[in-house]
């Protein structure tokens, strides 16, 4: 084996078709990156996903004096009793894990801490207006939370049932939408890559049909008369991959954390998440390029 | 078997594996026929080419030559019957092994394929670099057979610097250099004047001497006559004289 023969024939394929070479590194590097953006997309969903599974919860608000919800209105503030037999009444469903009761003080506190970097919402916030609630964890969020909202709807006491699930799911759905679309593009992608792949190794099989002729003559092996192209097509692959991850840390540290700051509550991606997903796009690259190369080579190289 | 005495069976690991010493060609009863054609370009050809020898191969264009040299290196299969080369049955050889069969034989063509930018010892050195061959082995053999072609000197000079007489030397040191049990050569003098073909000729003659056997096609009369070698004629496919020490043919 002499590697100092093999690259240096791989480099004079690289250059002789360098226009070849240029739009192959570049597609490959737009589709590894559109697909890792997506396998990112696919992740920080799950991610957020997980974290709030745990955490979501149904909020049963309490009426205060300031409330306008019709049943507040008809009943006046929640009196203790109330709280009371709300609590019981919540227990008594069985479809609970825990019952929480959050006092108004509390949650004008947790409100303040939850906005502290939004000034003026603090500021103009009076601390009657944050209700004392009932924070309820159900044995099962999704098929449950109906039920408990059915019986505690117009029960006296009650302002409103808020499902903390409802709103993550439009959430959920323009992350969805986002990430379909990038694995799309990147699935068209992938294909132009595959096509140009197989012209560029068919060039240059052609380029060089006079050394391989010759090769096969004087009895080099397969491997050796194919070897060049394959590595050829793979370092194409790499340098597309490289210029992928570069593409890829940007996406993660620009368009990333900008949705975090836009969505302030969820998970941010560690970067084993993204060094996880750049060997996802090396594998997929290499594999590409290389099966590509191969085939190729099989139909344009015979012995 | 043509010469049942000279080829041994004898079992190998796998299979039964005929051993032929001293021959190093073997064609039993070989029909060749191309598709969509109807006359065979090979017909029934049964003949024995023993290590060392020097055979000329002639007859008019159309006549089976390329292709009987095309099955000597399996780039073609054979119709029916059987081929030896180097004591392989080429039927039984995979396709994997088949370069390892080439390793053995040694090509020179009309149109000596040299690669344009590669200069003399590029040209020679790439034929052992392809095969693997370690780079101070190629340092000590390369400069060995381009003297033996006679082109001292010219070891740096680029194919279109050089002669078509020289050209087919390099082709040939490219084909010899990995010390072939055989070489064939198709119409090796076809482009050359007829002057040069004497020093062409004498080079053939030289790695002959060496022990490897040497298959010609040619329509070269003079050569041919002037070598008295043994001479293998085919017309339409099939084989009309073989006479040791014979001459090109009264007939052209």
């Amino acid at each position: 084996m002499r590697f100092q023969f093999v690259f240096s024939e791989v480099w004079i394929g690289l250059r002789r078709n360098l226009t070849m070479t240029v739009a192959l590194v570049v597609v490959v590097a737009i589709s590894l990156s559109l697909l890792g953006t997506g396998l990112l997309f696919v992740k920080q969903v799950d991610n957020t996903r997980s974290y709030w599974q745990s955490r979501v919860q149904l909020s049963v608000y309490l009426c205060t004096a300031s409330d306008v919800e019709a049943n507040c209105q008809k009943n006046g503030p929640a009196t203790a009793a109330e709280i009371a037999s709300i609590r019981s009444a919540l227990v008594a469903t069985h479809l609970t894990t825990s019952v929480q009761f959050v006092s108004a003080e509390e949650a004008y506190k947790q409100f303040k801490q939850e906005f502290a970097n939004n000034e003026p919402i603090v500021k103009y916030t009076q601390k009657d207006q944050i209700p004392p609630s009932f924070e309820i964890r159900l044995k099962n969020t999704e098929a449950d939370a109906a039920q408990v909202t059915e019986v505690m709807n117009g029960v006296p006491g009650v302002s409103q049932v808020v499902n903390d699930a409802s709103i993550l799911d439009q959430f959920y759905k323009l992350l969805d939408g986002a990430r379909n679309a990038v694995v799309v593009i990147a699935a068209f992608l992938l294909i132009a890559a595959i096509l140009l792949v197989a012209n560029t190794i068919r060039l240059s099989a052609f380029n060089r049909r006079r050394e391989t002729s010759i090769m096969r003559l004087v009895g080099a092996s397969n491997f050796y008369v194919q070897l060049p192209f394959l590595v050829e097509g793979m370092i194409a692959g790499l340098i597309g991959w490289l210029v992928a991850t570069g593409l890829l840390i940007g996406v993660k540290s620009v368009l990333l954390s900008s949705l975090q700051s836009i969505f302030p509550y969820g998970v941010t991606l560690s970067t084993t998440d993204l060094v996880e997903v750049i060997i996802v796009a090396m594998i997929t690259g290499l594999l590409i390029c290389g099966a590509t190369s191969f085939l190729t080579l099989r139909r344009y190289l015979r012995v | 078997m043509a010469k049942p005495g000279a080829c041994v069976a004898r079992s190998g690991l796998t299979a039964l594996v005929y051993t032929c010493d001293g021959q190093v060609i073997h064609f039993d009863n070989v029909t060749k026929t191309y598709a969509n054609q109807g006359r065979p370009a090979l017909e029934s050809v049964n003949l024995d080419v023993e290590k060392g020898e020097f055979v000329f191969l002639v007859g008019p264009s159309g006549s089976g030559k390329s292709t009987f040299l095309r099955l000597i290196l399996k780039e073609e299969r054979p119709t029916s019957g059987r081929i030896h080369v180097a004591g392989k049955d080429l039927a039984r050889l995979t396709n994997w092994k088949v370069p390892h069969l080439r390793r053995r034989i040694g090509c020179v063509f009309q149109d000596f394929r040299l690669l344009p930018n590669k200069n003399v010892y590029q040209n020679i050195a790439f034929a052992l670099e392809v095969i693997g061959k370690p780079r101070r082995f190629i340092r000590k053999v390369v400069p060995e057979v381009i003297d033996l072609v006679g082109l001292e000197g010219k070891r740096d000079r680029m194919p279109d610097e050089l002669s078509g007489g020289e050209q087919q030397r390099v082709a040939m040191a490219r084909a010899f250099v990995n010390r072939p049990m055989i070489l064939l050569a198709d119409e090796p003098t076809g482009n050359i004047d007829p002057a040069t073909s004497i020093g062409i000729m004498k080079v053939l003659d030289r790695i002959n001497r060496t022990g490897t056997t040497v298959v010609m096609a040619t329509h070269d009369a003079a050569i041919v006559d002037s070598m008295r070698k043994r001479v293998i004629e085919l017309e339409y496919g099939k084989v009309v004289r073989d006479q040791s020490r014979g001459v090109y043919g009264q007939a052209y």
